[in-house]
């Protein structure tokens, strides 16, 4: 039995729009000034 | 939102990561990961597809995902990430 | 769009997984940079991170800075910020600006406003600038008393007469940026009213005892209970206010401030110097933390790529004694600049831990790493800081230092304390001070 989840072919997997994108701040990561 | 025709920004980059992509907007400097291949995959086909429904259809997004990247594509439009598109081809 | 090489040597990476998670095993460009263009500064800041003040006979020609900005435009790194020293004290500053936005790169530049007088603010507010050009005003404190202080006399006119020119100009949302200090964290509201005066936006950052910043520290640095006030500030008016993320070690106090909360060094951001060295973060010019220089073959996306160090930073780091603390996960251990130029290990707390193991640390045993390098001028001009002149060693706070060293002395030595071997001296500001060498 194959236990692998493809992704594309995972059509009962349960996505939610936060799981495809997160917005950041270009200016949200440490070490520029 | 499945029936437009939509198309990256032109002020947008996007660029590949090997677990999706990072688009960044030059004008208003708003950078948004793409956490999935198949969304970078629906992005990439927007400008050439006459529809949301087809660029999907492309990814090989399976159907009852669709309302989710559809919520995606939104949260995108609303960051100016991508633009509806004039007289699609 | 264009695709990233592959590399043959890159471990397999784990997908999916946290934002946080992926961004900590490295990325194949950069997302941003600093670079700082020149080491020659028209000022003598006392905190100065860089140890700026003369230029470095071996800083980059404009072709060879064009070049990295090609390279720049082929990684897709987004932007870059571009700082010194002082940028635009360089005859090809605008040149470059302008090469850099026609390439795809977008740059903010740090700058102590000394050059943008009516026409260059014009020409950033123009059509030419297309929006890909952002200006960031340093200042240190909200009236001239305070900021000059650190800064240097006329700096503050010098920072207030540059905004008020870009707005005047149209030129819209320059920044304000602000290291916070035990002297001005007082003045929160007033530095949030100064930006709104001129339509810009406030960035508030964290002092490094990084450069000229370790002989300063600890005197600048916020106390506690400042930090504490710092926190609140942020968390009840912080919405418009920028940080950098410069201050996720504060995360331990409760909810994270907004930001990755995250260690970019070496793994989505770094440092270009004049010379063109390549260090894991602005913080960290160190010998410890050069990755290589991008003069070498194959260029700034060599090292970005296959450095050791970068692939040391890239690879799981275990919190050492900070990770059996309920709070690590949030701060992550603080900041490794901070840790490594107050001679604090780098598996172990932060020395503003805000649970105050860091000042258990502090008061134990440590060994202030020298510095690797100095570029301050080698006499105080009229610019220096009354700080500077006023400079006390930390072991010697009772007593008032002595005078500078004067630039006639004619004994190769004067000034020279032996004890001062481990630190920078405060006096002439040169960096013979302490190594026995003749003051230049």
């Amino acid at each position: 039995m194959n236990t692998q989840i493809d992704p594309i072919d995972g059509a009962d997997e349960q996505i939610t729009a936060d799981m495809l994108i997160e917005e950041v701040s270009i200016d949200g990561m440490c070490g520029v000034y | 939102m499945l029936d437009q025709a939509w198309q990256l920004s032109p002020a947008v980059a996007l660029r590949p990561e090997p677990f999706g992509a990072l688009a960044y907007h030059f004008g208003n400097r708003r950078l948004t990961f793409l956490r999935r291949p198949e969304l970078v995959r629906v992005v990439t086909a927007l400008a050439e597809c006459d529809d949301v429904r087809s660029a999907l259809l492309e990814a090989g997004v399976p159907e009852p995902q669709w309302a989710a990247y559809a919520a995606a594509l939104d949260s995108l439009a609303q960051a100016d990430m991508i633009r509806p598109r004039e007289g699609a081809a | 769009m264009t695709t990233l090489q592959n590399r043959e040597a890159a471990p397999a990476r784990p997908l999916g997984g946290t934002l946080i998670e992926q961004f900590e095993l490295g990325l194949d460009a950069p997302i941003c940079l600093t670079w700082e263009l020149t080491y020659a500064c028209n000022l003598e800041c006392a905190h100065c991170l860089s140890s700026s003040g003369r230029r470095d006979p071996r800083e980059l020609s404009t072709e060879q800075c064009e070049a990295v900005i090609d390279e720049l435009q082929r990684m897709q790194v987004f932007y870059v910020n571009i700082g010194g020293g002082e940028p635009t004290i360089r005859p090809d500053f605008w040149h470059l600006l302008e090469y850099a936005v026609n390439h795809q790169v977008g740059v903010k530049f740090s700058t102590n406003g000394v050059r943008l007088d009516a026409e260059r603010a014009a020409f950033l507010a123009s059509p030419a600038c297309n929006g890909y050009v952002d200006v960031q005003i340093s200042l240190d404190g909200a009236t001239a008393e305070v900021n000059d202080y650190v800064r240097g006399p006329g700096s503050y006119d010098t920072a207030l007469r540059a905004l008020a020119n870009l707005q005047d100009a149209g030129f819209k949302d320059a920044k304000i940026s602000v290291v916070c200090t035990r002297q001005n964290i007082g003045q929160l509201d007033e530095f949030k009213a100064l930006a709104d005066r001129f339509g810009a936006t406030l960035r508030l950052t964290r002092l490094r005892p990084s450069g000229r910043g370790a002989d300063v520290w600890d005197e600048l640095h916020p106390l506690p209970h400042q930090q504490r006030e710092l926190y609140d500030w942020l968390m009840a008016h912080g919405e418009n206010v920028l940080t950098g993320d410069s201050f996720f070690h504060l995360a331990a106090f409760g909810e994270s401030l907004p930001g990755l909360n995250l260690c970019g060094a070496g793994r989505v951001v770094c440092l270009i110097d004049p010379i063109g060295d390549v260090y894991a973060c602005p913080f960290a010019i160190h010998d410890n933390f050069l990755a290589g220089n991008l003069l070498d073959e194959g260029g700034f996306q060599r090292v970005w790529q296959t450095s050791a160090l970068f692939t040391e930073l890239r690879s799981p780091q275990t919190g050492g004694a900070c990770s059996s603390c309920q709070f690590f996960d949030s701060c992550r251990g603080g900041c490794m600049a901070a840790k490594f130029f107050t001679g604090l290990p780098l598996d172990g707390p932060d020395p503003e831990c805000v649970q105050g193991y860091g000042e258990q640390a502090l008061a134990g045993p440590r060994e202030i790493p020298a510095a690797s390098q100095d570029h301050s001028k080698a006499n105080p001009t009229r610019n220096q800081p009354v700080m500077l002149t006023l400079s006390r060693r930390p072991d010697e706070l009772s007593l008032p230092a002595a005078p500078p060293v004067s630039a006639c002395a004619e004994n190769p030595l004067a000034g020279f304390d032996p004890a001062s071997l481990d630190t920078l001296p405060g006096g002439c500001g040169c960096s013979a001070g302490g190594t026995g060498k003749a003051c230049c």
